[in-house]
């Protein structure tokens, strides 16, 4: 099963076109190749202003080399993106500052202190004011629990402390966007929920937060919009309610007279009816299942158990991406 | 409003054109890495065992290395005998260690892809790199002449200094000769690192770049040895580098010295280019 990448609709209506302006992230046939192997193709990313963005797919689908383009590490072969607004790698100069970023880990000099580490950041960016660098640094490093290892080296962090290290310094500043890949890799479940309450805190002051995961539990309870990737393409993107309701009901009756009941549902035009040892299963399709639950009754089936299945977002991801969320080849 | 969201509002309308916080930054990363201070002792103990051997030995005439036989009558001529030896290989070495820490060890680390996305555009990332290997061969080089005159001063007296022409200078005008010599080893040590940043910007491996500009140096040397590949001898690096003995003659005689610093600025200019032909377009997947 392979469904069309969507547009999330508050930006694709007809009396508010597409415009640059509305989403903090876009690329239009962003498409990167190594050798003759598209790692990324034709890439058409919305993420709205505003929103948590959940950038999903198994390890190897082209994840980071999306947002090492996206930051203009990476040329892509072909196509284009901007971030808020300003295309990169033109305008990056004027954006970047505005965007925090974690890829692909957290990577310091293993000589300095956490502390000097941020510091080396700050002192690179020209729009950061020195007379609050010192202040801002300790901000950030409060905000992820690290001021009281600011002394140690890099090298004594743990992973999970190098991770925070790294979250740190993507909000050294103020920032309309922040781009974080797989920010919760090697942190521990609480660690996780840290991070989770950090992006939900960012949001909250305004940020548009760009999230990557290979793990859709991480992200799904945090984010408003999904996006998923496998194999170098985009197989759906949308706000994350309107993915949940993509995935078709199913309804299951337990019975001891499975061949009646199938009977009626083949009647009210249920799909794929297939009868087994005491139940049967069916797609309703826009058959409501109060409809179905009287005309089994009106039909004196007897009826022992009904019930309405949802598929999770997890079943949905793994119909979408073919192999679940495993590295793919 | 918490606090910290308070700090981090944005204070700039816009970035500023230039500052020197990088560099400040560049320079404190290089002078506070425990090998590079290491280095510097090296640098420095070579003077000092140059001025001891030819105190305890007390002997006026040898084969040892230009300048030393005239060590006894002016301190100031250890400084010249240390910069003659560590010329060849050690300053060289030097600043190839620090070359290959200037863009492949921060490839290497990781660091490179968020120094760029802070973000620090290639060009100017390159200009802060060399600048600060400019500032570490300025640094190895003086190290290696104060030392030298200090101990020199200390063992020797600071008599006046026999030119090569046979004239004397005063102490002050010798010194004054010798910051030219520093300046003029300098440059020829901060042209090649410009090699050594062009070499950085091809692999991610910092070692891999030391060994290859220490190999480009030795290979420098020796075919500056050949006498049947004079023709090249104008165009190799190293070929002036000992010139700076000029600088001590009465008057100081120009044309090697401006030849030597001439061919400096040549490489200098080229392969600084060269690497920034290289990272501009480089994706960086490290």
């Amino acid at each position: 099963m392979t469904l069309p990448a969507t547009r999330a609709p508050e930006i694709s209506t007809e009396d508010r076109p597409p415009s640059a302006v509305d989403l903090a992230i876009e690329t239009v046939g962003l498409t990167k190749r190594f050798g003759g192997r598209a790692a990324v193709d034709g890439l058409q990313l919305e993420v709205p202003r505003g929103s948590v963005y959940g950038f999903l797919g198994p390890n190897g689908s082209g994840k980071t080399t999306t947002i090492r383009m996206l930051l203009g590490l990476v040329e892509p072969t072909s196509g284009t993106r901007s971030l808020l607004g300003c295309r990169v790698p033109s305008e990056s100069a004027t954006v970047l500052p505005r965007v925090g970023a974690l890829v692909e880990g957290p990577a310091f000099h293993p000589y300095l202190s956490g502390r000097r580490n941020l510091a080396r950041l700050d002192a690179a960016d020209l729009w950061s004011d020195p007379r609050t660098a010192s202040r801002r640094i300790d901000a950030a490093l409060d905000r992820v629990g690290l001021l009281a290892a600011a002394t140690k080296h890099y090298r004594a962090y743990s992973l999970g402390m190098r991770q925070r290290l790294a979250i740190a310094g993507t909000v050294l500043a103020h920032r309309d966007l922040l781009v974080l890949d797989e920010p919760t890799n090697g942190l521990d479940p609480q660690g996780t929920r840290e991070v989770r309450h950090l992006v939900e805190s960012l949001a909250h002051d305004g940020a548009t937060v760009f999230i990557s995961s290979h793990l859709l539990s991480e992200v799904e309870q945090i984010c408003t919009h999904l996006g998923v990737m496998s194999d170098g393409r985009l197989v759906a993107q949308g706000p994350t309610q309107e993915l949940r309701s993509r995935g078709e009901r199913t309804v299951r009756v337990t019975t001891p007279q499975p061949t009646e009941a199938a009977e009626v549902l083949r009647g009210l035009g249920v799909s794929g009816v297939e009868v087994g040892a005491g139940e049967v299963h069916g797609t309703p399709g826009a058959t409501e299942p109060e409809v179905i639950v009287a005309a089994l009754v009106h039909a004196d089936v007897r009826v022992r158990g009904f019930a309405v299945m949802t598929p999770s977002l997890e079943d949905l991801f793994v119909d979408l991406t073919g192999e679940g969320f495993d590295v793919s080849g | 409003m918490s606090v910290a969201e308070r700090l981090s509002r944005p204070t700039r309308k816009r970035g500023r054109v230039v500052s020197t916080r990088l560099l400040r930054s560049e320079i404190g990363l290089i002078a506070g890495r425990r090998r590079n201070q290491m280095g510097l002792l090296v640098l420095a103990a070579l003077p000092i065992v140059l001025a001891i051997a030819v105190k305890v030995s007390n002997r006026t005439a040898g084969g040892g290395p230009d300048f030393l036989d005239s060590v006894t009558s002016n301190g100031l001529f250890v400084s010249l005998a240390a910069l003659t030896v560590e010329m060849g290989l050690f300053l060289p070495l030097a600043i190839a260690m620090l070359a290959g820490d200037a863009v492949a060890g921060e490839a290497n680390l990781g660091t490179l892809r968020y120094l760029l996305t802070v973000p620090v555009r290639r060009t100017r990332l390159l200009v802060v790199k060399y600048a600060s290997l400019c500032f570490g061969a300025l640094w190895g080089v003086t190290v290696v002449a104060v030392v030298g005159a200090a101990i020199g001063i200390a063992l020797f007296g600071t008599g006046p200094l026999t030119t090569l022409s046979g004239s004397q200078l005063p102490f002050g005008a010798a010194s004054g000769r010798l910051v030219l010599v520093v300046l003029y080893c300098s440059a020829g040590i901060a042209a090649l690192g410009a090699v050594g940043l062009f070499i950085s910007t091809l692999t991610e491996q910092p070692i891999a770049a030391t060994i290859a500009l220490t190999i480009f140096t030795i290979l420098s040397w020796i075919l500056d040895g050949v006498p049947q590949l004079d023709w090249l001898h104008p165009w190799l690096i190293v070929d002036q580098w000992l010139a700076f003995a000029d600088l001590l003659r009465d008057p100081p005689f120009w044309d090697n010295i401006l030849r030597g610093l001439s061919v400096d600025a040549g490489y200098a200019v080229v392969f600084w280019l060269l690497a920034w032909a290289r990272l501009a377009g480089k994706d960086i997947t490290s």
